[in-house]
Order: structure tokens, then sequence, then C-alpha cells
């Protein structure tokens, strides 16, 4: 059985107005199994509305949303049991914080799910330290207090603390320094392999996407055009690059040293590996 | 359903009346609303309404859209309806207990009833057909005399401005933290007046949060363009009063005429 699958999601902005758009044309897809899938796509691809269609925050023009094998997008007026199970974190949370404390408002969600006090305090714990922040020292400290990287973990925190099957982040990382990048990035990958959940998220960084992913999925004009492991996707670098988008730095070098060195050869992704695809390339022309 | 309301909207278009000066508009709109208060009979509310839906017609503006408006204050419009039917002492035409109607209750509910959707869609049409900042620009402009008695006629628009650019952005602003409190699990739409008023609070908080933060870029962007106040500043766009206000002025002026001669007809519906 599927996690998550959609069937022909289609959504329209302002139908029958001047301005009208296909902002999702038919997205389907299936994920059978916890891992991270990254989103790529052009400013206006519509990887923030299919964010919002899969926990039905957007309801769809035509198409099904199933939530392991349930069907979310059957007209249902009650969606806090499909929220409980897919967290989603929006672009910025921070601009969401609104209670006096950390603990007050990572403790909103947990409670808005009306599970037990006990249980709740325990779930803010966890989930404070499941972002890499100190729960002694944050905990009763106004939000505005923090730091801008910390602000944003407490946010999340905020979702976590909702202890979601499937987690959804939109562009975790913008606007951050480099330092509280990496934290972010950390973090995705200790969530994910602690709690084995699957994470979705959208990121215009493709270093991270080809970092934390497990899956690729591509979109363009509301459709996902490539769907696909990041080795499959990032080989493809003339259509991304007609498309707006990018490869991450290490493919990029690999292409130029291919131009002057034909025979290099490297499916490297990140700089390390591309290093070592370099070392092993020099140890057989020396040898050579 | 915040985006229903139109008052406020600029719908884009070339049309005769999208090119009219922005002054021009906003006196014809004060005059179209004195002149709403004028009419006191079934005839004036004719020409009231056909010059209305001429000037619609000439704008393009499809009327699907401008009723849209409508809906958003239906029942302010219900409200006055009402109570003018029931309040208003005359010849009883029916009665039930303390509730009586009257043949003159029943006329002034539908001219009011009349009345306003007359004026909320003549006002309407005009942010319809005229970019904001057309109008702040037309605003000052008109306000400029005034002046010269202390009003601060280039603040006011630009306030103005300022409030009608950020309608949108705020909207948006609000749009957002609502789907991400209810991502949270919030729950608008449940419980009593307390509960609800204090489901708000995850809203609000971050939404006057963003106003500040977002007017305090506004100032330094402001500032580092070095603006400093409207003595002296010139503008852009010139306006001009072109042939087709001259035309429009005369139309106003026939129409306002046939308003005032309406007054005098006493021929029965």
């Amino acid at each position: 059985m599927s996690i998550i699958e959609t069937k022909d999601l289609t959504y329209v902005y302002n139908p029958e107005m001047p301005g009208e758009t296909r902002a999702l044309d038919a997205v389907s897809f299936s994920v059978e199994e916890p891992c991270i899938i990254g989103i790529i796509g052009h400013t206006g691809s519509g990887k923030s509305t299919l964010l919002q269609h899969l926990n039905g925050l957007i309801k769809p023009s035509s198409g099904d949303v199933y939530i392991g094998g349930e069907c979310i997008t059957d007209g249902r007026k009650n969606l806090a049991d499909v929220r409980r199970k897919i967290g989603l974190v929006f672009q910025y949370p921070e601009y969401q914080l609104f209670d006096e404390t950390v603990a007050g408002d990572v403790v909103f969600g947990p409670k808005n799910l009306g599970i037990a006090d006990d249980e709740v305090d325990d779930r803010v714990r966890r989930a404070i330290e499941m972002v890499g922040l100190d729960y002694d020292e944050v905990a009763e400290m106004s939000p505005f207090e923090l730091s801008g990287g910390m602000k944003r973990r407490a946010a999340i925190a905020g979702v976590i603390a909702m202890e979601p099957e499937i987690l959804m982040l939109d562009e975790p990382t913008a606007g951050l320094d480099p330092a509280a990048h990496k934290d972010i990035i950390d973090m995705i990958k200790k969530v994910q392999s602690e709690m084995n959940l699957l994470i979705i998220f959208v990121s215009h960084n493709m270093s991270d996407i080809a970092e934390l992913s497990d899956r690729v999925f591509v979109m363009k004009d509301g459709r996902i055009v490539m769907d696909g492991s990041p080795e499959d996707v990032f080989s493809r670098g003339d259509e991304l690059r007609e498309m707006g988008l990018s490869v991450p730095p290490a493919k990029e070098i690999a292409g130029r040293i291919k131009e002057r060195a034909p025979k290099f050869e490297s499916k490297a992704l990140s700089i390390e590996g591309l290093a070592e695809d370099i070392q092993k390339f020099r140890n057989i022309k020396e040898k050579a | 359903m915040i985006r229903d309301i139109t008052l406020g909207q600029y719908y884009p278009g070339s049309s005769a009346v999208h090119r009219l000066d922005a002054r021009t508009k906003i006196i014809a709109t004060l005059i179209y609303i004195v002149a709403l208060f004028v009419v006191k009979n079934f005839w004036g509310f004719l020409i009231a309404g056909a010059a209305l839906f001429a000037v619609i017609e000439v704008s393009k503006v499809p009327v699907k859209f401008i009723f849209r408006g409508l809906t958003a204050v239906f029942m302010i419009i219900a409200f006055t309806f009402l109570i003018n039917l029931f309040m208003v002492d005359g010849r009883v035409l029916w009665q039930w207990k303390f509730l009586s109607i009257t043949e003159e209750g029943v006329n002034r509910a539908f001219f009011m009833a009349v009345r306003l959707v007359l004026l909320i869609i003549g006002s309407s049409l005009m942010t319809l057909t005229t970019k904001p900042i057309e109008l702040t620009d037309g605003l000052e402009k008109l306000m400029k005399p005034f002046s010269k008695i202390g009003v601060p006629s280039h603040e006011i628009a630009l306030m103005m401005t300022i409030a009608l650019r950020f309608i949108p952005t705020l909207m948006e602003e609000t749009d957002k933290i609502i789907k991400a409190q209810q991502a949270r699990g919030a729950d608008f739409e449940s419980g009593n007046l307390i509960r609800r008023a204090k489901a708000l609070i995850p809203i609000l908080i971050p939404l006057f949060i963003s106003s500040f933060r977002i007017a305090q870029d506004l100032a330094l962007a402001m500032e580092a363009r070095c603006y400093h106040g409207g003595s002296g500043r010139t503008r852009m766009n010139q306006i001009r009063f072109h042939r087709g206000d001259a035309i429009a002025a005369l139309l106003v002026i026939v129409f306002l005429v046939a308003i005032v001669l309406s007054r005098f007809i006493n021929v029965p519906i």
C-alpha cells in the first residue's frame, strides 16, 4: 500500500476569470516507502500548491489524493485527521510563531489534536530536542528572542510535535546563513532516520536536493516532468538548464572537466565524491 | 472568502472609462452619490440606474464581476431594507402584533435598498476602472487647494497609496498564516464566540508582527531613496484633462439636470 498517492491532481486558479492559470495539471505520483523526496522547479511551477493539496489546505479542481490508501478529497469537511498525519512546514515558518514562549508555541499543534496533557509535555520536549535545540534553555524563552535559524527550528518543532507520518517542508533553508542552513539539513536527515517517516521538501538549492533526496521530482508548469533518483535527474543537466534550473556544483565541475578530458567520468553529486573520482582518474592516468 | 470583496479592486482595461482622468471619475462619482440622495421617485432611480448601466457597458467590466462585490455587503442592504420596512409610520398595509408594514415603509425600503446598491456599484465602478495609483494622484491634485489651509494633501494621498498597495499583500499574508495554523490543526469554525475569538490570536499576532516588519522595510526603502515628503516633488506621470473628460463632464451635467427634473415628474408608475 502506498503512503501517499495522487491521481490526476489538477488545480485551476481564478477559473473563468482574466488570469486563469493551471497551477497543477494532472499530477500523479505514488510513494511506497518512507524516504526523502526533493521537489525542484522554477518559481510558479506549482511546488507549493502541490504541498498544500497533500494535506487538504487546497481542494483540487479535479483528481484525488490518497493518504495510506484512503481518499482525502472525497468532499469531507473534517480534515483534522488528515492534518494530524501530514505535517506541513510553510516557507519562513518563523513568521507564524505567536506564543509568549517557545514551548507554548510548539504545544499549539498537539493541543489542537486533543492529546492528553502529560503526553503533550513529552512530545514538546522530544520535538524541541529533535530539531537540535536545548529544551531547558529555550522552552521558556520568547520565540522572538531566538536567532533566525533557531526561530525556524522552533517553528519546525511545532509541526514535528504533532508526530506526523509525512512531513512536508516548503523551502526549509531559504534565507538562512550557511551555519543555520547546515543545521537544518542535518536536522532533516536526523528526523527522517529517527522517526522513519516520509519527508517531502521543496528547495532551490541543488546541493541540498542532491545531498538529502532519495527521489527527486522536477516540476514545470504544474506538471511533474521528471521523477527519479538524484543521479538520474541531475544527469539530464541540459534539460534542467533549459527549465531555468541548475545542477549541483559537483556535477557542474565534472562537466567542465569532461570538456577538457573527455575520458573523465563521475556520477558524484557531492564535492567529496567528486574529489574521489578525480583522484581515481589521476591515478589511472599516472599509471598509463 | 476575503478575495470576494471587489471594492477597491482594479479591473484592467483600456475602455473610454478607464482612460478618463482620475479627477473626472472622482468628481463624477461624488456627484453621482449626491444625486442618488436627491432622487425621490421611481423615475429618478430609472435615470440613475440607466446611467450607471450605460457606464458599465462602456467600461467593458463584466457585470458578473461587479455584482460579485455586492454579495459581501448583502447583509447591510438586507438589514437596511428590513429596518425601513417596519419602522416607517404611515398608511398601514399589514399588521401582526407590534409589527406593521406601511405603504410609505415599503416605498422607503425599496428606495433605500436600490439607493445602496447603486451607490456601491457606482463607487466600485470607479475603483474598478482606475488604477489605485492614479486614484490617489487624482485625490492629491484635487486636495491641493486645501493645503493652503493646512490640509496635508500629499501625506494623505501617500497614506492612501500605501494602504491600497498593501491590501493585497496583507491579504496574502493573512491567507498564508491562516493556512499555516490550519496545518497545525487550528480550528476557526467551531465553538462559541469566545472560543472563536481566542482562535484568532494565532493569526493576529503573526499578522501584526508582519505588518510592522513590512512597514519598517518600506520606511527604510523610502528613506534609502531619499524620500523627504511632498514639497518640491515632481511627478513622472503628469495627469491632464483630455477631450474625453470634457465629454464626460458634459454628460454628468446632463445627468444631474435629468435627476433634478425627475423630482417634478408626478406620473405614477
